[in-house]
């Protein structure tokens, strides 16, 4: 499988509607261990990076990742601005001067991207973070040839996975055992991200 | 939702024009960021003083640029931390060359923002350095504990210290000093809204309050039945006095904080209690302040902080 810069841009763009589309529930599933305001942050982040994305005339996937880190790390705020921004940044490094990428070099990016979300929030995955997401989908790409209707299963299962969890970072910690039987905001907001690669991926092979 | 706005998402904007505006003399914004600093930064030798956090929590921290405080203050969204670039444009507007130090309040995503922030001045060749404060004892475990009201006498008796020309290291070791002696607990009697979102942060009934809530109205450690002033000081006073071990002989500053819409007559209610306590226990208070300090937009109630001084925070204390 071949990602070429077209379908990174798509990844945005898809990203940046469902990010808008989910924008409330978000902010929903905030308000209940959070601040509620989640998706009112990554609706605000995405957009003005798929602006940017338009206006960008790079022709390599590195610097289109690396305006779109750039973008949401100024403008997503609180947490997850750092988390998103650093993940993106990472990967970026790894993609720099590609204008497509093998599964390979797409599987390194997202290493990056990981090691830069546990190092920046000091976590480790099963604390119900966006980890428990990005982690299986990276495990899930390290170990098959991508299928985008495995990869949006995969994302999803792991995010409705939280659900269980106790949260042990950020504002959900302070609700210790009543963060479970909630959804962690994060990591849906990462379902929606991976939900996007997919169909991204999906319209190039069609 | 019942408030003195024009857009929800205008607010962080106008109130930090309505600030520059208002007090012109003190400070200056940097334009086009949500940065104010005092009129006179970068001052030649001096290590910069930089705070900042989520808005609605005002006078902090913008209040509190001046002279013996802070050189810069950074304001993010309602509740919500500010951007790393931000952040790094007032470390700029206030280093002399010295250096700067960044005070900031325990939640994930300001010490993310600020580390970066940090990161961005290194690479600039800037040197930064970052305290953390958890004066919230209402969290049980140390590292997890909330920057609330006593980051306020953080950037008290670090700017003075500073004003006296200690270098970044010492700074450093005396922010440390003054967080390792301090602790606060707040109490609740209702929610904020923020404006954005447009419903309140929690609910409590009527007749409940919520004993070690945080400055965003994080949930505390429990919910009980509304008591009388005295009750709640006493609660308040005894938790952070049994944490710093606050004991016979010992001098204190006290500071009673308000949320948001709790009147100063109340503050000064749950006040009257916190001192007669301290003085039968022969704990003398060295500095009183009662007001809103570090508030939660309209939520009602308020926190109690002690420091625990010493000779070293005594010179710094006016």
């Amino acid at each position: 499988m071949e990602l070429t810069l077209n379908v990174m841009k798509r990844w945005l763009v898809t990203a940046d509607e469902k990010m808008q589309n989910h924008k409330e529930y978000l902010s929903e599933l905030d308000q209940a261990i959070g601040d509620g305001d989640h998706g009112h942050n990554m609706a605000r982040g995405f957009q003005a990076a798929v602006e940017n994305v338009k206006e960008n005339t790079e022709e390599d996937i590195g610097s289109l990742i690396k305006a779109a880190a750039m973008t949401l790390i100024s403008k997503v705020g609180g947490a997850s601005g750092p988390l998103y921004g650093t993940a993106f940044l990472k990967a970026s490094d790894e993609w720099k001067g590609k204008d497509s990428l093998s599964q390979d070099e797409f599987t390194k990016g997202l290493e990056a991207a990981v090691e830069g979300i546990k190092t920046r929030g000091k976590a480790e995955s099963g604390g119900k973070t966006m980890l428990d997401v990005w982690t299986p989908v990276l495990e899930y790409i390290q170990h098959h040839d991508i299928a985008a209707s495995d990869l949006s299963a995969k994302a999803k299962e792991s995010m409705q996975q939280t659900e269980n969890m106790k949260a042990e970072k950020g504002r959900a910690s302070y609700y210790g055992e009543e963060s479970i039987s909630h959804t962690d905001p994060g990591a849906y907001s990462s379902y929606l991200l991976f939900e996007a690669l997919a169909e991204a991926l999906d319209k190039e092979e069609a | 939702m019942k408030k003195f706005i024009n857009n929800p998402e205008d607010v962080v904007e106008e109130m930090l024009e309505g600030m520059a505006a208002a007090h012109s003399d003190e400070l200056r914004r940097l334009p086009g960021w949500n940065v104010l600093v005092r009129k006179d930064a970068p001052l030649p030798g001096k290590v910069g003083l930089v705070s900042g956090g989520g808005s609605g929590h005002e006078p902090a921290h913008a209040g509190y640029i001046g002279e013996n405080m802070l050189d810069a203050a950074v304001a993010g969204e309602v509740f919500t931390s500010p951007a790393p670039d931000q952040i790094f444009e007032a470390i700029k507007a206030v280093d002399s060359g010295s250096g700067v130090l960044l005070i900031v309040k325990n939640f994930s995503g300001d010490v993310m923002n600020f580390d970066m922030a940090a990161e961005m001045a290194a690479a600039e060749g800037i040197e930064t350095a970052q305290v953390v404060v958890k004066d919230d004892i209402a969290v049980e475990r140390k590292e997890d504990r909330r920057g609330t009201a006593g980051t306020v006498l953080v950037h008290k008796i670090v700017g003075t210290a500073l004003e006296e020309g200690l270098n970044l290291q010492e700074a450093v070791e005396l922010a440390h000093h003054v967080t390792s002696r301090l602790g606060s607990m707040g109490i609740s009697l209702s929610p904020s809204t923020v404006p954005a979102s447009g419903k309140p942060g929690f609910t409590l009934a009527d007749d409940e309050m919520e004993l070690g809530t945080g400055i965003h109205g994080e949930p505390g450690m429990e919910r009980k039945k509304i008591q009388p002033a005295d009750a709640v000081a006493e609660e308040l006073l005894d938790n952070v006095t049994a944490e710093l071990d606050v004991k016979n002989g010992d001098d204190v500053i006290v500071l009673v904080n308000g949320q948001g819409s709790t009147p100063l007559m109340e503050l000064y209610i749950v006040y009257r209690k916190a001192a007669q306590l301290l003085f039968e226990r022969n704990i003398s208070i060295h500095k009183s302040m009662v007001g809103e300090y570090m508030s939660s937009l309209e939520m009602a109630g308020c926190s109690l902080t002690l420091l625990k001084l010493d000779d070293t925070l005594k010179k710094y204390v006016t």
